[in-house]
């Protein structure tokens, strides 16, 4: 591979120091890249003449299948979501005031979550996970139970958001002006009131960004299931009507379309959120 | 940091690290590392492991390309969304959004399997002299990537190059310097200073978008553990090695960039 | 670890509740994407094709509850084997490699492998005729290991995770030939695109060894039940003409071989 690409550079070196067929050279690789820039268009004008049919809601149109792909996609994204914010407020909590050992066991938690590729995560959690799970069930005696489809793909893709979310909402536990909760236990509320009425409400604004990314991050960790291939989430339901049909382009750019949708939406319910946490404070100044 | 502190700091932060828990969790976890050792199948392991230099290597350079040259195009799309005019401005918000958007797998194959399902409609292609570029997986996977690398570094040079005061700017221009010199002196150097702790974030992100690759034939370290996977029929050990070599890349990555940060001047005001 | 530990009970008991299957279903498990003529899912999101129809019967000839639960094709044994399925149902050939780890049920169908090109190419299945070429093959086939034994001297092989891809990159011109069962292939071929693009080259040399005696059904080792069921099934609609009638509708020969 590199070897190509280092023989394309000396041929052009070479070019270099021949000026007249260097500008040949230059001009010949111009052309070929307007006809090809022509033909994409070409095509892709082609397949906007097919795709009304080929994107049809009803069989034969494979539209209703993209649809229900983005709802099993946002389905999963919402509940990895949810169970990566219960993970990381235990995490945030764990981190912080835990014990020296489990300090420890969320830091490696964390450190591997973020160094390993989601795609192999998911691979060692899917298989791993439910083995161990009814092998745990067998010592207990249970029958054991058959994890597929959406609960599988919410628990292994809120394992992974569940690190960053610790990450996050323990920065913001750090970012709240510590005078606040040092009140409300000289106040001697107890730990979870403190929770509901001080620590989360406080730390919202400065979670908020950090969890809007997240969010954005699990609606696009979903299609990384495609490659189990046992979820029908947008991306798998894409790739059979792209495979059936033999229409890849139009297909792929009709489900990009949907995933840019889904997150130009979220950006917009963001910023409502954002904007309702930080009621009552002042603006943020500067900001770009 | 001065010269005088730093073995007395090393060893505190060393005495502060060994505390007695830690080397029990340490027995347990080379305790788990032999059980793994010796108890799961490692037999496979010599035959491949040229394969998986080889695969290494791939991922390795296709993650120094595709963050060298997305870091190259980010400086452009910051800037032309923070300074340029509309009609620059406007398609570099658009590109950014749009590859922020959608996922990184989708992006691929469009690329890839959906400019291919083309190809056979425009003979003319199959003529030109980029098809013999066209023709390997490994163009689309360095495009694809240096795309997404690009989106998420621009959006971040943009704040980067809003961030830096314009008063500076305005003192630059005073002084006779041109545009042009303005930007190389003054706006360029100090936004990328500015950047330059989300650079090693940002890289380990790329790191882990690499073994995305292998759906498209590409064969990085991924898709040699896959490999060994489909040849053995072992399903867990290829994977947990290769979430150890990840995780080796990362620190590597993590070392780096803190040198480098530690060579580049910061002073904060 | 302890976090770890806790989400996997919740999720143990959000499967229990949610998702548990029933115990008595026996799980199939398919690759998602088309292969067509055996199975694929058509635009109502319905599984199709012999090997559906064949399933069907079988099914409803050993009494069994079965339900197609889709899985990966490079991760298909690995399912069979953490228990996400209790059986291979993909035309994969039986093979003393795949005996290692897996069982086989009795022999489903045989057919020949072949390999297909560019049209207005002519070059046949022998090594020589490959020298030089690229050959696209389904990663973890017979066939991706047919053509590293035979093929790896005179030419690169280049593996896809689907049989798809790898057509779909026969017609983009990626590759130059592509080697896989001679009806997958024909289905190819009869398709718009493949009329349009490619042509049979030839049949590969018998090589028993690697390509084995035919397609069966996987199961686990220690499921001497479930293999039986399927083989006195299995037999039973040989006997009975239905495998016959099935075979029809979408071939004109017997693909069971002798």
């Amino acid at each position: 591979m590199l070897e190509a690409l280092l023989d394309a550079l000396r041929s052009q070196l070479v070019l270099l120091f021949m000026p007249a067929e260097f500008v040949v050279g230059v001009a010949q690789f111009l052309v070929t890249l307007w006809s090809f820039l022509v033909a994409v268009s070409n095509a892709f004008a082609a397949g906007l003449k097919s795709a009304p049919a080929l994107l049809a809601p009803e069989p034969p149109g494979w539209g209703g299948n993209l649809l229900r792909g983005l709802m099993n996609s946002v389905y999963i994204a919402v509940g990895a979501y949810a169970l990566g914010l219960a993970i990381g407020t235990a995490g945030a909590y764990g981190k912080l005031y835990g014990g020296p050992i489990l300090r420890d066991l969320l830091e490696v938690y964390t450190t591997i979550v973020r160094g390993v590729p989601e795609l192999i995560l998911i691979l060692l959690l899917y298989y791993a996970g439910g083995d161990l799970i009814n092998r745990l069930l067998a010592l207990l005696g249970q029958s054991p139970v058959d994890i597929n489809g959406l609960v599988a793909g919410i628990a292994v893709l809120g394992i992974v958001q569940g690190a960053y979310s610790t990450e996050v909402l323990r920065g913001a536990i750090l970012a709240i002006p510590q005078g606040q909760i040092e009140a409300a236990r000289a106040f001697g509320m107890p730990p979870l009131l403190m929770m509901r009425r001080v620590t989360l409400p406080a730390m919202l604004p400065f979670a908020i960004p950090g969890l809007a990314n997240l969010w954005l991050i699990a609606t696009k960790d979903t299609a990384l299931l495609a490659v189990v291939g046992s979820f029908s989430e947008l991306t798998l339901e894409t790739r059979q009507a792209a495979g059936a049909t033999k229409a890849y382009f139009t297909f792929y750019l009709a489900a990009g379309g949907l995933y840019l949708a889904l997150s130009l939406v979220s950006n917009v319910l963001i910023a409502r959120i954002e904007a309702w946490s930080r009621r009552g404070m002042p603006a943020i100044a500067g900001g770009h | 940091m001065s010269a005088s502190d730093t073995t007395i700091d090393r060893l505190a932060r060393a005495s502060l690290w060994w505390q007695p828990h830690r080397i029990g969790l340490i027995v347990v976890a080379a305790a788990l590392a032999v059980a793994a050792a010796v108890f799961m199948r490692w037999d496979w392991l010599p035959n491949y492991l040229g394969l998986a230099v080889y695969g290494i290597w791939t991922t390795i350079w296709i993650l120094v390309v595709t963050s060298v040259l997305g870091f190259a195009l980010a400086v452009p799309l910051g800037f032309a969304q923070v300074a340029g005019p509309r009609w620059l401005a406007w398609p570099a918000l658009w590109f950014c959004t749009t590859i922020r958007g959608t996922p990184l797998l989708l992006q691929l194959w469009l690329l890839y399997y959906g400019l291919g399902s083309l190809f056979p409609q425009f003979p003319e292609i199959r003529q030109s002299d980029l098809w013999p570029y066209l023709r390997q997986a490994w163009p689309y996977a360095v495009v694809a990537l240096t795309f997404s690398y690009a989106a998420y570094e621009g959006e971040v040079m943009r704040g980067a190059f809003a961030g830096v005061a314009r008063g500076q700017l305005e003192a630059g221009r005073a002084f006779g310097m041109s545009r042009m010199t303005v930007f190389r002196r003054i706006w360029l150097p100090q936004a990328a200073r500015s950047a330059l702790p989300t650079l090693a974030g940002e890289t380990v992100w790329q790191l882990k978008a690499t073994p995305l690759v292998a759906t498209i034939t590409v064969i990085d370290i991924y898709s040699v553990a896959s490999r060994v996977r489909q040849d053995t029929f072992v399903v867990y050990e290829p994977l947990l090695l290769l979430a150890v070599v990840y995780l080796c890349l990362t620190g590597v990555i993590v070392a780096l960039f803190r040198r480098l940060e530690a060579r580049v001047p910061s002073r904060l005001g | 670890m302890k976090t770890i530990i806790k989400a996997a009970i919740l999720a143990a008991a959000l499967g229990a509740t949610l998702g548990a299957a029933n115990a008595q279903q026996t799980r199939f498990g398919m690759a998602p994407e088309p292969y067509p003529p055996f199975a694929s899912i058509d635009a109502s999101g319905k599984w199709v094709g012999w090997e559906i129809e064949i399933m069907d019967a079988v099914c409803a000839e050993a009494k069994l509850d079965c339900v197609i639960v889709p899985t990966a094709w490079d991760g298909i044994i690995p399912a069979l084997t953490t228990n996400k399925i209790d059986v291979i149902w993909n035309s994969m050939s039986i093979t003393e490699e795949r005996k290692k780890t897996i069982d086989f049920t009795d022999k489903v169908y045989n057919t020949p492998t072949a390999i297909i090109g560019p049209k207005g190419e002519t070059f046949g299945a022998e090594p020589a005729d490959l020298k030089g070429k690229i050959i696209g093959v389904q990663v973890s086939t017979t066939h991706s290991a047919y053509a590293k034994k035979h093929f790896t001297e005179a030419a690169e092989i280049k593996e896809y995770a689907t049989q798809d891809e790898a057509n779909q990159d026969l017609a983009a011109g990626r590759v130059d030939a592509v080697q896989a069962d001679s009806n997958a292939l024909d289905a190819f071929l009869k398709s718009e695109q493949g009329m349009a693009c490619c042509d049979l080259k030839g049949h590969v040399k018998e090589d028993l060894e690697i390509l084995g005696p035919g397609v069966g059904g996987g199961v686990r080792k220690d499921d001497t039940e479930l293999k039986g069921k399927l083989n006195a099934a299995l037999k039973a609609i040989r006997d009975n003409g239905k495998y016959a009638e099935v075979t029809a509708k979408y071939f004109d020969f017997d693909i069971y071989g002798e």
